[in-house]
């Protein structure tokens, strides 16, 4: 699959790296080149600085054959104004979108995007671990 | 009406001011402490901090009975969820959002945002009216259709000098609404007026036929 990210923060690279170390064909791209490094030393991937709400930079990185969009920066709304292009503009067929905020995350969910919320699943697991004996 | 504005920056704060003085139930929601204390010495209680992308401060503020929500933050990506917010949680009937990047423009469309402002675009359309050579200039494009109101400077050397408006023949779906003269200022054009070298033509027109309206004014 070929897999465009937008987002090299800890959770971006991480991903990045698996999803190339499994084969798929992936473009990580980020505002600031620096977090490139957070990439583990054997991503073959590309690293591409740029702006990912921007339409030359996602044109760029090969939105138009993308098979998957993940939006993982820091800001919720530039992730689903990201997921919003891929998935209206672009129509890349699967886009997924990680949004800190759980009632954000429940509209748009509602409004046909993958969300992911880290703020409801870490709640939920640290609550498993506070429960166990 | 009741009218929510997201982000109490310059475009803001004026707005507010004229929406006031209209007669509208203003409140400005503005995220930065400093700047909406400010903004609190001057214009009172109307203004809340809080984050107009969230939709509890939206909730708190009484969205749900606002007849209108206008996002100018400097952030397109806030101003898209403040208003998608709006409509999609709080059944806002009408969202107005202000955009610096011209291309989120169709973006903002698609998601049903019902009207965007560009303000690069506006600042661009009137530097580019003071450039001396450029060919045609979009003044103002029309809400519904695709109809738009551009104007096309008639080079010193233009075939069409001389002759009559009426022996033009526009492109479809096109009509001259004024000339102004490079000396004489605007007119209102009648078939017989007289095209002079350097006239600015003001013309109503379809999109797709700006082109075709740019190369037959400037013939030589």
């Amino acid at each position: 699959m070929k897999v465009i990210m937008m987002g090299c923060g800890r959770v971006g690279a991480q991903l990045a790296g698996t999803l190339d170390s499994e084969g798929h064909k992936v473009t990580v791209m980020d505002i600031d080149p620096f977090s490139f490094r957070k990439l583990p030393s054997s991503f073959k991937g590309t690293a591409l600085a740029g702006n990912g709400l921007d339409a030359d930079a996602l044109k760029k990185a090969g939105i138009e054959e993308a098979d998957v969009f993940v939006a993982v920066t820091q800001g919720d709304n530039r992730n689903v104004m990201a997921c919003q292009i891929a998935k209206h503009i672009y129509h890349v067929p699967k886009v997924v979108c990680r949004i800190y905020d759980p009632i954000r995350e429940e509209m748009y969910r509602n409004l046909g995007l993958e969300t992911v919320s880290p703020t409801t699943v870490v709640a939920e697991l640290l609550k498993k671990k506070v429960e166990a004996t | 009406m009741y009218i929510v504005i997201v982000g109490g920056g310059e475009v803001g704060y004026h707005l507010s001011k004229v929406l006031l003085n209209d007669g509208h139930e203003v409140l400005i929601l503005e995220q930065d402490a400093a700047r909406c204390e400010r903004l609190q010495e001057e214009l009172g209680s109307i203004v809340v901090r809080g984050d107009g992308c969230e939709a509890a401060t939206l909730d708190k503020v009484g969205t749900a009975r606002a007849d209108m929500l206008v996002a100018v933050t400097d952030a397109d990506a806030h101003n898209l969820v403040s208003c998608q917010v709006a409509k999609h949680r709080f059944n806002v009937p009408r969202t107005i959002a202000r955009i610096t990047d011209p291309r989120n423009e169709t973006i903002f469309k698609v998601l049903g945002i019902d009207v965007t402002v560009c303000s690069t675009q506006l600042i661009l359309a009137h530097i580019e009216q003071e450039l001396p050579s450029h060919p045609l200039i979009r003044l103002l494009k029309l809400k519904k259709g695709t109809l738009e109101v551009v104007e096309v400077k008639i080079p010193p050397d233009s075939k069409f000098i001389g002759k009559r408006l009426g022996e033009f023949r526009l492109p479809k779906d096109s009509a001259v609404l004024l000339l102004v003269g490079k000396d004489k200022g605007p007119k209102i054009p009648t078939p017989d007026t007289v095209i002079e070298a350097e006239d600015e033509v003001v013309a109503l027109t379809k999109a797709e036929n700006e082109e075709a309206i740019r190369a037959m004014l400037s013939s030589k």
